[in-house]
Protein backbone atom coordinates (compact mmCIF):
# COMPACT_ATOMS: atom_id res chain seq x y z
CA UNK A 1 0.00 0.00 0.00
CA UNK A 2 1.56 3.27 -1.02
CA UNK A 3 1.86 5.99 1.66
CA UNK A 4 -0.40 8.55 -0.03
CA UNK A 5 -3.35 6.12 0.05
CA UNK A 6 -2.67 5.49 3.74
CA UNK A 7 -2.71 9.22 4.42
CA UNK A 8 -5.98 9.61 2.57
CA UNK A 9 -7.64 6.80 4.49
CA UNK A 10 -6.26 8.15 7.75
CA UNK A 11 -7.82 11.56 7.09
CA UNK A 12 -11.11 9.95 6.15
CA UNK A 13 -11.11 7.95 9.37
CA UNK A 14 -10.19 11.00 11.45
CA UNK A 15 -12.87 13.12 9.78
CA UNK A 16 -15.56 10.57 10.51
CA UNK A 17 -14.25 9.87 13.99
CA UNK A 18 -14.19 13.46 15.14
CA UNK A 19 -17.22 14.41 13.09
CA UNK A 20 -19.37 11.67 14.58
CA UNK A 21 -18.15 12.18 18.15
CA UNK A 22 -20.18 15.20 19.22
CA UNK A 23 -23.36 14.41 17.23
CA UNK A 24 -23.38 10.93 18.81
CA UNK A 25 -23.18 12.52 22.24
CA UNK A 26 -25.87 15.03 21.33
CA UNK A 27 -28.26 12.40 19.95
CA UNK A 28 -27.78 10.37 23.12
CA UNK A 29 -28.57 13.48 25.12
CA UNK A 30 -31.69 14.31 23.14
CA UNK A 31 -33.00 10.76 23.42
CA UNK A 32 -32.25 10.56 27.13
CA UNK A 33 -34.13 13.81 27.70
CA UNK A 34 -37.04 12.46 25.66
CA UNK A 35 -37.00 9.20 27.64
CA UNK A 36 -37.07 11.19 30.87
CA UNK A 37 -39.99 13.21 29.62
CA UNK A 38 -41.89 10.11 28.50
CA UNK A 39 -41.14 8.46 31.83
CA UNK A 40 -42.58 11.40 33.69
CA UNK A 41 -45.60 11.70 31.47
CA UNK A 42 -46.23 8.54 29.41
CA UNK A 43 -49.39 10.01 27.84
CA UNK A 44 -47.33 12.66 26.09
CA UNK A 45 -45.18 10.08 24.26
CA UNK A 46 -46.81 10.81 20.91
CA UNK A 47 -46.28 14.54 21.27
CA UNK A 48 -42.67 14.13 22.37
CA UNK A 49 -41.56 11.68 19.70
CA UNK A 50 -42.09 13.98 16.70
CA UNK A 51 -39.95 16.87 17.96
CA UNK A 52 -37.43 14.31 19.19
CA UNK A 53 -37.07 12.78 15.73
CA UNK A 54 -36.75 16.28 14.26
CA UNK A 55 -34.08 17.30 16.75
CA UNK A 56 -32.20 14.07 16.10
CA UNK A 57 -32.39 14.76 12.37
CA UNK A 58 -30.94 18.24 12.82
CA UNK A 59 -28.17 16.90 15.04
CA UNK A 60 -27.46 14.16 12.58
CA UNK A 61 -27.00 16.80 9.88
CA UNK A 62 -23.71 17.78 11.58
CA UNK A 63 -22.45 14.22 11.26
CA UNK A 64 -23.68 14.20 7.67
CA UNK A 65 -21.53 17.26 6.90
CA UNK A 66 -18.47 15.39 8.11
CA UNK A 67 -19.57 12.41 6.01
CA UNK A 68 -19.67 14.73 2.99
CA UNK A 69 -16.17 15.96 3.77
CA UNK A 70 -14.97 12.39 4.24
CA UNK A 71 -16.50 11.34 0.91
CA UNK A 72 -14.84 14.31 -0.79
CA UNK A 73 -11.44 13.42 0.70
CA UNK A 74 -11.89 9.78 -0.22
CA UNK A 75 -13.26 10.04 -3.73
CA UNK A 76 -12.51 13.48 -5.17
CA UNK B 1 -26.06 -14.20 -3.39
CA UNK B 2 -27.31 -10.69 -3.50
CA UNK B 3 -25.09 -9.26 -0.80
CA UNK B 4 -21.81 -10.60 -2.06
CA UNK B 5 -22.09 -9.11 -5.46
CA UNK B 6 -23.44 -5.66 -4.55
CA UNK B 7 -20.23 -4.31 -6.01
CA UNK B 8 -18.84 -6.15 -8.98
CA UNK B 9 -15.12 -6.44 -8.44
CA UNK B 10 -14.30 -5.61 -12.03
CA UNK B 11 -15.89 -2.24 -11.62
CA UNK B 12 -12.95 -0.35 -10.27
CA UNK B 13 -10.07 -2.21 -11.83
CA UNK B 14 -9.96 -0.18 -14.99
CA UNK B 15 -7.46 2.70 -14.90
CA UNK B 16 -9.98 5.47 -15.60
CA UNK B 17 -11.97 4.50 -12.53
CA UNK B 18 -8.77 4.38 -10.51
CA UNK B 19 -8.11 7.98 -11.42
CA UNK B 20 -11.59 8.92 -10.29
CA UNK B 21 -11.42 7.14 -6.92
CA UNK B 22 -8.14 8.84 -6.11
CA UNK B 23 -4.85 7.13 -5.38
CA UNK B 24 -6.41 4.13 -3.68
CA UNK B 25 -7.38 1.21 -5.89
CA UNK B 26 -8.39 -2.42 -5.70
CA UNK B 27 -4.89 -3.57 -6.54
CA UNK B 28 -3.31 -1.56 -3.74
CA UNK B 29 -5.82 -2.66 -1.11
CA UNK B 30 -4.96 -6.03 0.32
CA UNK B 31 -8.34 -6.52 2.03
CA UNK B 32 -10.41 -7.32 -1.07
CA UNK B 33 -13.47 -5.33 -0.06
CA UNK B 34 -14.79 -3.36 -3.00
CA UNK B 35 -17.33 -0.82 -1.83
CA UNK B 36 -19.84 0.34 -4.45
CA UNK B 37 -18.61 3.35 -6.43
CA UNK B 38 -19.85 6.79 -5.44
CA UNK B 39 -21.43 7.55 -8.81
CA UNK B 40 -24.13 5.47 -10.43
CA UNK B 41 -23.26 3.65 -13.63
CA UNK B 42 -24.60 4.29 -17.10
CA UNK B 43 -26.24 1.15 -18.42
CA UNK B 44 -27.72 2.47 -21.65
CA UNK B 45 -28.57 5.43 -23.79
CA UNK B 46 -31.68 6.95 -25.32
CA UNK B 47 -30.17 9.30 -27.85
CA UNK B 48 -27.70 11.37 -25.86
CA UNK B 49 -29.62 10.75 -22.64
CA UNK B 50 -27.86 8.41 -20.24
CA UNK B 51 -29.91 5.77 -18.48
CA UNK B 52 -28.33 5.20 -15.08
CA UNK B 53 -29.07 2.19 -12.92
CA UNK B 54 -30.46 4.41 -10.15
CA UNK B 55 -32.78 6.03 -12.70
CA UNK B 56 -34.06 2.59 -13.70
CA UNK B 57 -34.69 1.88 -10.03
CA UNK B 58 -36.65 5.13 -9.69
CA UNK B 59 -38.80 4.14 -12.67
CA UNK B 60 -39.36 0.73 -11.10
CA UNK B 61 -40.45 2.32 -7.83
CA UNK B 62 -42.80 4.61 -9.75
CA UNK B 63 -44.13 1.61 -11.66
CA UNK B 64 -44.95 -0.17 -8.39
CA UNK B 65 -46.71 2.90 -6.99
CA UNK B 66 -48.60 3.53 -10.23
CA UNK B 67 -49.69 -0.11 -10.30
CA UNK B 68 -51.12 0.19 -6.80
CA UNK B 69 -52.84 3.43 -7.79
CA UNK B 70 -54.30 1.91 -10.99
CA UNK B 71 -55.54 -1.20 -9.17
CA UNK B 72 -57.19 1.06 -6.62
CA UNK B 73 -58.71 3.20 -9.37
CA UNK B 74 -59.99 0.17 -11.28
CA UNK B 75 -61.80 -1.26 -8.27
CA UNK B 76 -63.47 2.13 -7.68
CA UNK B 77 -64.42 3.63 -4.36
CA UNK B 78 -66.79 1.44 -2.40
CA UNK B 79 -68.97 2.38 0.55
CA UNK B 80 -68.09 -0.91 2.18
CA UNK B 81 -64.37 -1.18 1.47
CA UNK B 82 -62.68 -4.41 0.53
CA UNK B 83 -59.39 -5.50 2.06
CA UNK B 84 -57.19 -3.60 -0.34
CA UNK B 85 -59.18 -0.39 -0.07
CA UNK B 86 -59.21 -0.70 3.73
CA UNK B 87 -55.46 -1.03 3.79
CA UNK B 88 -54.99 2.03 1.60
CA UNK B 89 -57.53 4.03 3.58
CA UNK B 90 -55.73 3.08 6.77
CA UNK B 91 -52.43 4.20 5.26
CA UNK B 92 -53.72 7.53 3.98
CA UNK B 93 -55.79 8.29 7.08
CA UNK B 94 -52.94 7.34 9.37
CA UNK B 95 -50.56 9.61 7.46
CA UNK B 96 -53.08 12.44 7.44
CA UNK B 97 -53.69 12.21 11.18
CA UNK B 98 -49.96 12.04 11.83
CA UNK B 99 -49.24 15.10 9.68
CA UNK B 100 -52.18 16.89 11.24
CA UNK B 101 -50.77 16.26 14.71
CA UNK B 102 -47.66 18.14 13.56
CA UNK B 103 -49.36 20.99 11.69
CA UNK B 104 -52.41 21.23 13.98
CA UNK B 105 -54.48 22.92 11.33
CA UNK B 106 -56.77 20.82 9.11
CA UNK B 107 -56.88 23.21 6.15
CA UNK B 108 -53.10 23.63 6.10
CA UNK B 109 -52.59 19.87 6.39
CA UNK B 110 -54.94 19.40 3.46
CA UNK B 111 -52.75 21.74 1.39
CA UNK B 112 -49.45 20.15 2.37
CA UNK B 113 -50.61 16.54 2.35
CA UNK B 114 -50.16 15.67 -1.37
CA UNK B 115 -46.55 16.85 -1.52
CA UNK B 116 -45.42 15.51 1.83
CA UNK B 117 -47.18 12.14 1.56
CA UNK B 118 -45.83 11.67 -1.96
CA UNK B 119 -42.30 12.29 -0.75
CA UNK B 120 -42.76 9.87 2.15
CA UNK B 121 -44.35 7.04 0.16
CA UNK B 122 -41.99 7.38 -2.81
CA UNK B 123 -38.85 7.49 -0.69
CA UNK B 124 -39.85 4.63 1.59
CA UNK B 125 -40.90 2.46 -1.37
CA UNK B 126 -37.62 3.18 -3.18
CA UNK B 127 -35.49 2.63 -0.08
CA UNK B 128 -37.14 -0.71 0.64
CA UNK B 129 -36.85 -1.81 -2.98
CA UNK B 130 -33.14 -1.00 -2.77
CA UNK B 131 -32.48 -3.92 -0.41
CA UNK B 132 -34.41 -6.53 -2.38
CA UNK B 133 -32.27 -9.45 -3.53
CA UNK B 134 -31.30 -8.92 -7.14
CA UNK B 135 -30.67 -5.22 -6.77
CA UNK B 136 -26.96 -4.88 -7.41
CA UNK B 137 -26.44 -8.55 -8.16
CA UNK B 138 -28.18 -8.68 -11.55
CA UNK B 139 -25.56 -7.29 -13.89
CA UNK B 140 -25.55 -6.23 -17.48
CA UNK B 141 -22.62 -5.78 -19.83
CA UNK B 142 -22.02 -2.09 -20.19
CA UNK B 143 -19.41 0.44 -21.17
CA UNK B 144 -17.74 2.06 -18.20
CA UNK B 145 -15.02 4.56 -19.05
CA UNK B 146 -14.29 2.81 -22.30
CA UNK B 147 -14.19 -0.74 -20.92
CA UNK B 148 -16.85 -3.41 -21.28
CA UNK B 149 -17.59 -4.45 -17.68
CA UNK B 150 -20.58 -6.00 -15.90
CA UNK B 151 -22.60 -3.22 -14.31
CA UNK B 152 -25.43 -3.71 -11.82
CA UNK B 153 -28.76 -3.30 -13.57
CA UNK B 154 -30.46 -1.85 -10.50
CA UNK B 155 -29.10 0.19 -7.67
CA UNK B 156 -30.85 1.71 -4.66
CA UNK B 157 -32.38 4.95 -5.94
CA UNK B 158 -31.21 7.21 -3.13
CA UNK B 159 -27.60 6.02 -3.39
CA UNK B 160 -27.40 8.56 -6.22
CA UNK B 161 -26.81 12.10 -5.06
CA UNK B 162 -28.66 13.52 -8.10
CA UNK B 163 -31.93 11.92 -7.03
CA UNK B 164 -31.78 13.19 -3.46
CA UNK B 165 -30.74 16.63 -4.71
CA UNK B 166 -33.76 16.69 -7.00
CA UNK B 167 -36.18 15.84 -4.18
CA UNK B 168 -34.44 18.31 -1.85
CA UNK B 169 -34.84 21.06 -4.46
CA UNK B 170 -38.51 20.18 -4.94
CA UNK B 171 -39.01 20.33 -1.19
CA UNK B 172 -37.19 23.65 -0.65
CA UNK B 173 -38.68 25.39 -3.71
CA UNK B 174 -42.16 24.20 -2.71
CA UNK B 175 -41.52 25.64 0.74
CA UNK B 176 -40.78 29.06 -0.77
CA UNK B 177 -43.80 28.80 -3.10
CA UNK B 178 -46.17 27.91 -0.27
CA UNK B 179 -44.71 30.69 1.88
CA UNK B 180 -45.21 33.29 -0.86
CA UNK B 181 -48.70 31.99 -1.62
CA UNK B 182 -49.71 32.18 2.03
CA UNK B 183 -48.15 35.53 2.98
CA UNK B 184 -47.57 37.43 -0.27
CA UNK B 185 -44.23 38.32 -1.82
CA UNK B 186 -43.24 41.31 0.32
CA UNK B 187 -44.20 39.93 3.75
CA UNK B 188 -42.44 36.69 2.91
CA UNK B 189 -39.31 38.54 1.79
CA UNK B 190 -39.60 40.51 5.03
CA UNK B 191 -38.70 37.34 6.89
CA UNK B 192 -35.24 37.47 5.39
CA UNK B 193 -34.62 41.13 4.63
CA UNK B 194 -35.12 43.37 7.64
CA UNK B 195 -33.86 46.96 7.31
CA UNK B 196 -30.86 47.28 9.64
CA UNK B 197 -31.83 50.81 10.85
CA UNK B 198 -35.05 49.43 12.29
CA UNK B 199 -33.79 46.24 13.86
CA UNK B 200 -30.05 45.53 13.55
CA UNK B 201 -30.21 42.12 15.22
CA UNK B 202 -33.26 41.11 13.22
CA UNK B 203 -31.47 42.11 10.04
CA UNK B 204 -28.56 39.85 10.87
CA UNK B 205 -30.87 37.00 11.86
CA UNK B 206 -32.70 37.43 8.56
CA UNK B 207 -29.47 36.95 6.63
CA UNK B 208 -28.72 33.87 8.71
CA UNK B 209 -32.16 32.49 7.88
CA UNK B 210 -31.49 33.12 4.20
CA UNK B 211 -28.28 31.07 4.48
CA UNK B 212 -30.21 28.41 6.40
CA UNK B 213 -32.55 28.10 3.41
CA UNK B 214 -29.54 27.25 1.23
CA UNK B 215 -28.13 24.88 3.86
CA UNK B 216 -31.46 23.03 3.90
CA UNK B 217 -30.77 21.80 0.37
CA UNK B 218 -27.37 20.45 1.41
CA UNK B 219 -28.55 18.74 4.57
CA UNK B 220 -31.66 17.29 2.89
CA UNK B 221 -29.53 15.95 0.02
CA UNK B 222 -26.72 14.45 2.00
CA UNK B 223 -28.75 13.13 4.91
CA UNK B 224 -30.69 10.82 2.63
CA UNK B 225 -27.79 10.06 0.29
CA UNK B 226 -25.37 9.47 3.15
CA UNK B 227 -27.66 7.10 4.97
CA UNK B 228 -28.57 4.97 1.97
CA UNK B 229 -25.08 4.93 0.46
CA UNK B 230 -23.56 4.13 3.87
CA UNK B 231 -26.13 1.32 4.15
CA UNK B 232 -24.95 -0.16 0.84
CA UNK B 233 -21.31 0.03 1.90
CA UNK B 234 -22.17 -1.42 5.30
CA UNK B 235 -23.91 -4.43 3.76
CA UNK B 236 -20.96 -5.07 1.44
CA UNK B 237 -18.43 -4.83 4.27
CA UNK B 238 -20.45 -6.99 6.67
CA UNK B 239 -21.13 -9.66 4.06
CA UNK B 240 -17.40 -9.69 3.31
CA UNK B 241 -16.55 -10.20 6.99
CA UNK B 242 -19.08 -12.98 7.65
CA UNK B 243 -21.21 -13.93 4.65
CA UNK B 244 -24.86 -15.08 4.70
CA UNK B 245 -25.55 -14.89 8.46
CA UNK B 246 -24.10 -11.59 9.66
CA UNK B 247 -25.91 -9.35 7.12
CA UNK B 248 -29.38 -10.45 8.29
CA UNK B 249 -29.68 -8.10 11.30
CA UNK B 250 -28.18 -5.34 9.18
CA UNK B 251 -30.86 -5.90 6.54
CA UNK B 252 -33.37 -5.29 9.33
CA UNK B 253 -31.47 -2.14 10.21
CA UNK B 254 -31.62 -1.03 6.56
CA UNK B 255 -35.40 -1.55 6.50
CA UNK B 256 -35.64 0.61 9.60
CA UNK B 257 -33.25 3.26 8.27
CA UNK B 258 -35.05 3.35 4.93
CA UNK B 259 -38.33 4.09 6.67
CA UNK B 260 -36.91 6.59 9.17
CA UNK B 261 -35.06 8.56 6.49
CA UNK B 262 -38.20 8.80 4.35
CA UNK B 263 -40.14 9.88 7.43
CA UNK B 264 -37.52 12.46 8.43
CA UNK B 265 -37.45 13.90 4.91
CA UNK B 266 -41.24 14.24 4.82
CA UNK B 267 -41.48 15.51 8.39
CA UNK B 268 -38.81 18.18 7.90
CA UNK B 269 -40.51 19.30 4.68
CA UNK B 270 -43.78 19.54 6.60
CA UNK B 271 -42.24 21.56 9.43
CA UNK B 272 -40.48 23.91 7.02
CA UNK B 273 -43.75 24.34 5.11
CA UNK B 274 -45.51 25.21 8.33
CA UNK B 275 -42.81 27.66 9.39
CA UNK B 276 -42.83 29.29 5.95
CA UNK B 277 -46.60 29.84 5.98
CA UNK B 278 -46.54 31.40 9.44
CA UNK B 279 -46.31 35.19 9.59
CA UNK B 280 -43.13 36.55 11.12
CA UNK B 281 -44.43 37.83 14.45
CA UNK B 282 -46.95 35.03 14.68
CA UNK B 283 -44.06 32.60 14.75
CA UNK B 284 -42.68 33.77 18.04
CA UNK B 285 -45.82 32.96 19.99
CA UNK B 286 -45.98 29.43 18.71
CA UNK B 287 -42.42 28.42 19.50
CA UNK B 288 -43.47 26.53 22.58
CA UNK B 289 -46.07 24.52 20.66
CA UNK B 290 -45.39 21.12 19.12
CA UNK B 291 -42.58 22.20 16.85
CA UNK B 292 -39.37 23.43 18.38
CA UNK B 293 -37.88 26.27 16.37
CA UNK B 294 -34.65 24.72 15.27
CA UNK B 295 -32.25 26.46 12.99
CA UNK B 296 -30.45 23.96 10.81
Amino acid sequence: MDPSALDNNLFVALTMGFGAFMPALAIGWICSAAMNAIGRNPDAAGRIQTPMVLAVAFTEAIAIYSLVVALIIKFV
Amino acid sequence: MAFNSLAPAENQVDPAAAEYTGEENVETTTSGITPPPLASETIGHIGAFEIRNTLLMAWLAMLVLFTVAIVLWRTRYREVPGRFQSLMEMLVEGLFDFFDSVVQDKTLTRQFFPLVATILIFLVAANWMGILPGVGSITIEGMHDGYLVPLPLFRSMNADVNMTLAIALISVIATQAFGIAALGVLPYAGKFFVPPWKDPIGSFVGILELIAEMAKVISFTFRLFGNIFAGEVLLVVISFLLPYLAPIPFLGLEIFVGFIQGLVFALLTLVFLKMATMAHDQGHEQHDSVIPHLAS
